[in-house]
């Protein structure tokens, strides 16, 4: 596949999500403008790129598309739960028809081309009708002070050409009836209205000077500059306004859109496309420059737009106008966004980041050795090299993070269908959005997450009717949150449905065989079983879930991740997943403590305070912080490291999810910024360490997974007292 | 065509005999010490030998995991191939060394160092010189022997690497290790998988 065609998959993707994002946002808010306008902008984005790659079938669709969009936009037509869903429907198409210019369709190309017969009928019922028209038309014609000749019936076909011939025409030499006949060359004058008011009595009346005027309809292929040069030679002494037939209205506005995104001005705009002429632009110019003649000379008048002035000197139809104003503000804003952003293959960044990570390290080592040498001028120096060391690896760091809150939003329409299909009422709570985290992460979140949502509204929330007999109001809500925790990115879904159902998940469990029937399982060990392969309480499978295959799944991409679940819930009240990420590929800020000369890292966020072992008469791992038992893991029994523990040892008190312990080092080293690197896939089944980093010295220092630690050091305490003959060895 | 039988004719001759010739290269092989005994390994799969360095230990793991190393800034796992194969680990010398190799497992290129006690030489030992494994007897696992080569009258094992330093097998044997609290394995332990 070629780059263009690369760039336009990525690119309209992009704005389909864009575009789907938007058209939720305007059926919440039918009446908003921006959101309206942005709809139109990422159809017609969607449209241009599909007729530069030469996507045919994308391209004729999304013209439709737009079509029906610009009626919207011009209030012809209102905004419709059933417009919205149609457009929704059409954005799916256009998803579909995209993928299929890719290759990577799903559907065959017959039931393709069967939806998009199906989705135009639909479209058509919203599409554009000569009421409109009509209207602007009728519109005009009432306006006061102009005279108008009465439409004939082909009259939108034709030119209305306006001439007032100054009185010293016929004085140069020229005859008004030449240039009428002369106009004849250009086209078929159509009905020619003599206007004879300027004429005074006959007693006063000079034969030398010209009093006529005339309106004429012109029928012509011709475009407006070839119809204003016929009337070259009276241009200066003539009053003269060409307005182009309402059957070109609809080609320039077309003409207008296809432009290039140049920054043009408004005048320039309609010039190019043949709206106007040069004279007739110049002339607007210097009646803004000056305000008319009775006019008060007020800033307002000064003030006055362009557009409004070739409109009221009759030169151009207000559409017209419109349409260029549209193109203006359409160029200018895709200029800001131009500047906003700049694609970058993601290996490129990824490299980048390796080499600043290996700045870091060795600007470690450089400052190490300068310390060594108690050289003051080196020391400084390379405390200024690794203050800007620092600020360049925040700053490339942050090039990779992304903010949750994308991923979060797609949900809104995934809430909104799946609430339609239910028959529920479901409003979605988006919060702690913004939190960042690695992109790579980001990718492999989607589709966990969209199990959990599904799931909540499948089997949590309930039905209204049901809510409302619980006491409950019947619109549900569904939260998505986001925050960072001691170094984990923690991710939350909850509902305020009916929550787990307790014995039935342990009937079914026993039922599959997964549980033995007489086994006594706590409530958290009970929640833990939705995640065994096979287990569904849903009584029907619907298309969303109670398949029973959704939650296992869930679980093992998140172990994929290094991440854990956690189900909290409450009959009545709802049900809560925690899902916890850790930062891989990130720098994180670490405490470092050495055990037996081996140096570990503590993710600063987790770390509470530092303490001395205090002095205790039992061997027992738990010490009195201020009156609170305090159970500590020692970092030598854990990880059986050689070699006697030492007479004076430090305790790093820490906090993970609401609960704190203690970790029992030999000696604290200080705080440092860690790059995180990887283990490695051999080291994947690997608890309690989260990942490496390189010290300064070049040595490999462990990061402390705390929670995990914590967990298998308390499992490991288990085991030992189940069997007491191990306990001594 | 009538007209142009022998070029035809020619060409088909010259296509082939083309890939004989390829068949026949002898492919290399690094070869290096092990508790005495010579090994061999496909040379297309190394990447480079470094000296003996500070290898940071991991917790919880089979005593064949060494720990690991900085490689120029990427952490790489050391092997001990000597534990590996059920053997004591390889005792640190002036000559030891580490030979880091390139593995494709899954997709997914991972570095693997293992620890040899010296490197010897890169040879070319050609097909015809390579014998099957023997069924049993290397006190070797069988499936971590690619072939025997003869060399100078002698044998060489040659190492099946992706076996030996399988990704899956080693992630797998860490876990029950870490799991079991210490239980005794070694690394010539069946998979568990």
């Amino acid at each position: 596949m070629d780059e263009l065609k690369q760039v336009f998959l990525q690119e309209s993707g992009e704005q389909l999500d864009a575009l789907e994002s938007l058209l939720l946002e305007l059926e919440a808010h039918p009446d908003d403008e921006t959101t309206l306008n942005g709809i139109f902008r990422a159809a017609h984005t969607i449209k241009g790129a599909a007729g530069m790659v030469e996507a045919a079938a994308v391209e004729s669709f999304a013209h439709v598309v737009e079509n029906v969009l610009d009626r919207l936009r011009n209030h012809e037509i209102a905004v419709t739960t059933e417009l919205a869903a149609l457009m929704l429907a059409c954005t799916d198409h256009l998803r579909v028809l995209i993928a299929s210019e890719a290759g990577t369709a799903q559907l065959g190309a017959a039931d393709i081309e069967a939806q998009t017969t199906s989705l135009l009928a639909r479209l058509r019922a919203f599409g554009p009708g000569g009421q409109v028209q009509a209207q602007s038309h009728a519109a005009k014609a009432e306006e006061p002070g102009v005279q108008r000749i009465p439409s004939p019936q082909t009259g939108h076909n034709c030119w209305h050409i306006s001439v007032r011939f100054g009185p010293d025409v016929l004085r140069q030499g020229m005859d008004p009836e030449n240039f009428l006949r002369f106009l004849e060359t250009v086209g078929n004058i159509r009905h020619v209205e003599t206007l004879a008011d300027r004429m005074p009595p006959v007693a006063e009346m000079d034969p030398e000077l010209c009093y006529l005027g005339f309106e004429i309809a012109l029928e012509s292929a011709a475009d407006k500059q070839t119809i204003e040069d016929v009337f070259a030679f009276v241009r200066d002494e003539c009053q003269l306004s060409i307005l182009p037939p309402h059957a070109k209205v609809d080609d320039y506005v077309e003409l207008i859109e296809s432009l290039p995104e140049d920054t043009l001005r408004l005048g320039e705009i309609l010039v190019r496309i043949g709206a106007l002429t040069a004279d007739e632009l110049n002339e607007g110019l210097r009646a803004q420059a000056t305000p008319a003649e009775g006019e008060a000379p007020t800033n307002e008048a000064h003030d006055k737009p362009i557009g409004e002035i070739l409109v009221a000197q009759q030169v151009v139809q207000p559409e017209v106008v419109a349409a260029a104003v549209a193109k203006q503000t359409q160029v200018s804003e895709k200029k800001a966004q131009d500047a906003k952003l700049i694609r970058v293959p993601a290996d490129k960044l990824d490299h980048l980041i390796n080499l600043v990570g290996e700045l870091v390290i060795a600007g470690a080592a450089t400052s190490l050795l300068a310390h060594k040498r108690s050289d003051g001028e080196l020391i400084e120096s390379s405390s200024l090299l690794t203050r800007l060391v620092e600020e360049i690896r925040d700053a490339s760091l942050q090039l990779r993070t992304v903010q949750i809150g994308e991923t979060f939003n797609r949900f809104h329409r995934l809430v909104r269908d799946a609430c339609k299909d239910l028959g529920k009422d479901v409003e979605l709570v988006i919060s702690g959005g913004e939190t960042e985290l690695d992109k790579s992460i980001v990718e492999k979140i989607g589709d966990p997450l969209m199990h959990l949502v599904r799931n909540s509204l499948d089997h949590g929330i309930e039905a209204p009717a049901v809510r409302e007999a619980a006491g409950k109001s019947p619109r549900g809500t569904l939260l998505l949150n986001a925050y960072h925790d001691a170094g984990n990115i923690v991710i939350e879904v909850a509902d305020d449905g009916a929550g787990l159902n307790r014995d039935k998940i342990l009937a079914k469990a026993i039922e599959r065989g997964l549980v033995e029937p007489d086994a006594h399982l706590s409530d958290r060990e009970i929640y833990d079983l939705i995640f065994a392969p096979g287990l569904s309480t849903a009584e029907q499978v619907t298309n969303l879930s109670g398949r029973g295959v959704g939650m296992d799944v869930v679980r093992r991409n998140l172990q994929a991740l290094r991440g854990t679940i956690n189900v909290s819930s409450q009959a009545g009240q709802g049900t809560r997943l925690t899902l916890r990420l850790p930062l891989t590929l990130a720098i994180i800020d670490g405490f470092l403590v050495v055990s037996a000369n081996r140096s570990y890292v503590i993710p600063l966020d987790a770390v509470v305070e530092c303490i001395e072992r205090p002095e205790s008469e039992h061997d027992r791992n738990y010490f009195n912080l201020r009156g609170q038992v305090l159970p500590s893991v020692c970092l030598r029994e854990s990880f059986e490291l050689p070699g006697e523990r030492p007479a004076r040892e430090s305790v790093v008190v820490v906090q993970y999810a609401g609960q704190r312990a203690g970790i029992v080092v030999d000696r604290l080293a200080g705080e440092l910024q860690a790059v995180i690197k990887p283990l490695g896939a051999i080291f994947r089944h690997l608890q309690g360490i989260g990942g490496s980093t390189i010290l300064g010295s070049g040595e490999v220092a462990l990061i402390l997974d705390i929670s995990a630690l914590i967990k298998i050091s308390g499992q490991a305490e288990q085991r030992l007292l189940a069997r007491p003959e191990q306990r001594s060895a | 065509m009538t007209t142009l039988p022998t070029p035809v004719g020619a060409t088909a001759v010259a296509g082939a005999k083309a890939p004989a010739v390829v068949e026949t290269s002898p492919a290399q092989y690094l070869t290096f010490l092990l508790g005495g005994e010579m090994f061999a390994v496909g040379i297309l799969n190394i990447k480079e030998i470094i000296e003996y360095g500070t290898v940071t230990e991991i917790p919880m793991v089979p005593p064949f995991i060494r720990g690991v190393i900085n490689l120029r800034g990427a952490v790489v796992p050391v092997i001990d191939l000597a534990s590996r194969f059920g053997g004591k680990r390889s005792e640190v010398s002036r000559r030891t060394c580490i030979v880091i190799i390139e593995l494709t497992e899954n997709d997914e290129r991972q570095d693997v160092g293992v620890v040899v006690d010296a490197v010897s030489e890169v040879l070319e030992i050609p097909a015809s010189e390579i014998e099957p494994p023997p069924s049993f007897g290397a006190k070797i696992r069988a499936d971590f022997i690619k072939g025997m080569g003869k060399v100078n009258g002698k044998f060489v094992i040659i190492l099946e690497v992706e076996k030996v330093l399988s990704v899956d097998e080693i992630a797998t044997l860490a876990r029950v290790a870490s799991d079991g609290g210490g239980a005794d394995l070694t690394g010539g332990g069946a998979p568990s998988a």
